[in-house]
């Protein structure tokens, strides 16, 4: 079964301070460390078990400049058999466009399944893997926890709200966004990232592809971005450990807890 | 601005509380710049959810048929697209959950309209939508305009609006539709729905909860919160990423895709505060967040905060418990 994996390459938010940036529209990136998207990480593991079961090729697809080629070292490393880096120049990407440049290079590749992860940490979107599937007349699931071959169909399961799963069958060709937590993407060390170097990575220019103005046009613009508006917040307890400690029990208790 | 159109989501026979959220919001809209509101609810037969929106809309477009009783994507997205391009609405909203997300990208590159996606707000400035939208993880929003459209495509995050327990209105009518006969056979088809929620202890019913989150570090620090949570006599719970890496089963999950609980007290040690684990612990009594972060945006929810490494705090709660 042959695979292909969408990834992304994003900057480590969780613990960083966010700078907007000057033109108000973004973020300074140049103090932050760029990582894998956590959704797409999980993609690629996925992608990778499929072939270790069912034999294949994994084909991990990015769009970005030349550093986001870590990404797909990356994926190499995990097992991935060659990667392509899709060069968008200085042109401005929204979901959409991003979708239909996606589109053009994955139509003419061989595939019975595409996976991509259900959201990225920047702009936390989640709907490029859907419009690909869409603009690539595939069938398609969105927030997928589990998949299994079935000839030409996949048994999967799809991680709805409120702690219940629905499970269905799809038919293949399928694209499926992969949720976190969906297996446990293996370590990748330096010393795997440096062999996976030997393995085919082809670039391929935006310009190249053909597509028309219209499908490289995004469809939405952001005209601000801006800090989480303030609240009351909490009441900050100051101290040690120990008197931190006495005043937690002391509010627990008389909140009608007995401890 | 014009007329807006909600998407009712239902799940196992019961309208889905987003719902409710999209159409108050919607309504608050349309009275503004007096339009029309229409709820679409694409159900099996006779599932009888149609009063209930009608109460909350001016109309509902009812299509009933047994392939509708639980969501498809494929069917949803050719019935919805035929709508859209017959009565070409200024608005459509469709919630933004893990159906919405299978459904409006692919409805948004069928039809041809701009979608945004999460919506935590929606506004009409000049004749065109603006919404407010959070990105990198919740940690700043951002104000989106779209490339102009005959119509706009918007999921919406739950919880974003919570209509008032006096939501409703004078009945608007229901019209039932016909579904199309050329529709194609869809190619996802349901098997089951499964509980994930189900296990050996349940959160919900707890007073005390001490949840931990990413700031356990590794599996192995697990050990010394739950007898810190022994001894307090707690129930232990967890975020996501907990989950994620296998360290607690499914069912101590806090949050939208595990559970909400109403404790009395929740202690959420080394927790960040994603929107998604938030949304799980509106009904808790009092919460008390432990972070060394002290920007973590668990604070600005949390009743009292503690900016400290939650190890140091959890070994002097023990110390001060055994003591006393």
């Amino acid at each position: 079964m042959d695979v292909i994996v969408c990834v992304k390459q994003v900057p480590e938010v969780i613990d960083a301070d966010l700078k907007i940036s000057r033109e108000g529209t973004g973020i300074e990136k140049e103090d932050l460390v760029m990582h894998i998207n956590d959704w797409d990480n999980y993609a690629v593991e996925e992608a990778v078990c499929i072939k270790e079961t069912q034999g294949g090729t994994v084909t991990a697809i990015t769009i970005g400049d030349d550093e986001s080629e870590d990404v797909l070292r990356r994926a190499l490393a995990m097992g991935a058999d060659k990667a392509i880096r899709i060069d968008p120049g200085e042109r401005e990407l929204d979901g959409f466009v991003i979708s239909k440049i996606l589109a053009k290079v994955i139509k003419d590749l061989e595939y019975h399944l595409v996976l991509t992860g259900v959201q990225a940490d920047d702009d936390n979107s989640g709907m490029v893997g859907i419009m690909l599937a869409e603009t690539l007349g595939l069938s398609h699931a969105a927030v997928v926890t589990g998949v299994e071959p079935e000839g030409d169909l996949a048994r999967i399961r799809v991680e709805l709200e409120g702690g219940m799963d629905e499970v269905s069958r799809i038919q293949l060709p399928s694209l499926l966004t992969i949720q976190t937590g969906i297996n446990e993407p293996r370590y990748v060390s330096i010393m795997g990232i440096r062999k996976a170097g030997k393995k085919e990575l082809t670039v391929i220019p935006v310009a190249n592809l053909g597509l028309s103005e219209d499908d490289l046009t995004p469809r939405t613009r952001i005209e601000e971005v801006f800090l989480p508006p303030e609240t009351t917040g909490a009441e900050m307890i100051e101290g040690d450990a120990a008197s931190v400690a006495a005043e937690l029990i002391k509010i627990i208790k008389e909140k009608g807890v007995s401890i | 601005m014009g007329e807006i159109y909600v998407v009712a989501e239902h799940r196992k026979g019961e309208v889905r509380e987003i719902t409710f959220e999209m159409l108050f919001k919607a309504r608050e809209l349309c009275r503004t710049f007096s339009h029309r509101l229409t709820a679409l609810l694409l159900a099996g037969k006779d599932a009888g959810f149609a009063d209930d929106l009608a109460k909350r809309a001016d109309r509902v477009l009812v299509f009933e048929n047994d392939r509708l009783e639980t969501f498809n994507s494929d069917l949803h997205k050719e019935i919805l697209n035929r709508v859209i391009q017959k009565d070409q609405p200024f608005m459509t909203w469709i919630a933004h959950t893990s159906w919405g997300m299978d459904l409006a990208p692919a409805l948004s590159v069928k039809t041809g309209l701009p979608l945004a996606t999460d919506c935590v707000d929606i506004q009409a400035e000049d004749g065109r939508p603006i919404v407010i939208r959070q990105i990198y993880s919740g940690k700043l929003f951002s104000r989106v305009s779209f490339k102009e459209s005959p119509g706009y495509l918007m999921t919406v995050r739950s919880g974003a609006f919570l209509p008032p327990d006096d939501a409703e209105m004078e009945p608007g009518e229901v019209l039932k539709q016909d579904i199309p006969a050329d529709l194609a056979e869809p190619r996802k088809t349901f098997v089951e729905f499964v509980d994930t929620g189900a296990g050996e202890i349940d959160i919900t019913q707890a007073d005390l909860l001490v949840s931990i989150g990413r700031g356990i570090g590794e599996e192995e620090n697990i050990a010394t919160i739950r007898e810190l949570a022994d001894r307090m006599g707690a129930t232990l719970s967890c975020s996501r990423p907990v989950v994620d890496k296998n360290w607690l089963p499914k069912f101590h999950q806090v949050g939208t895709s595990g559970k909400s609980v109403r404790p009395k007290v929740y202690l959420a040690l080394g927790i960040s505060g994603a929107f998604q684990h938030v949304a799980g612990i509106t009904g808790a009594g009092t919460v008390i967040a432990v972070n060394k972060d002290r920007k973590a945006p668990i604070f600005r929810v949390a009743d009292y905060g503690v900016a400290d490494d939650l190890f140091k705090v959890a070994n002097a709660l023990k110390e001060k418990l055994a003591g006393a």
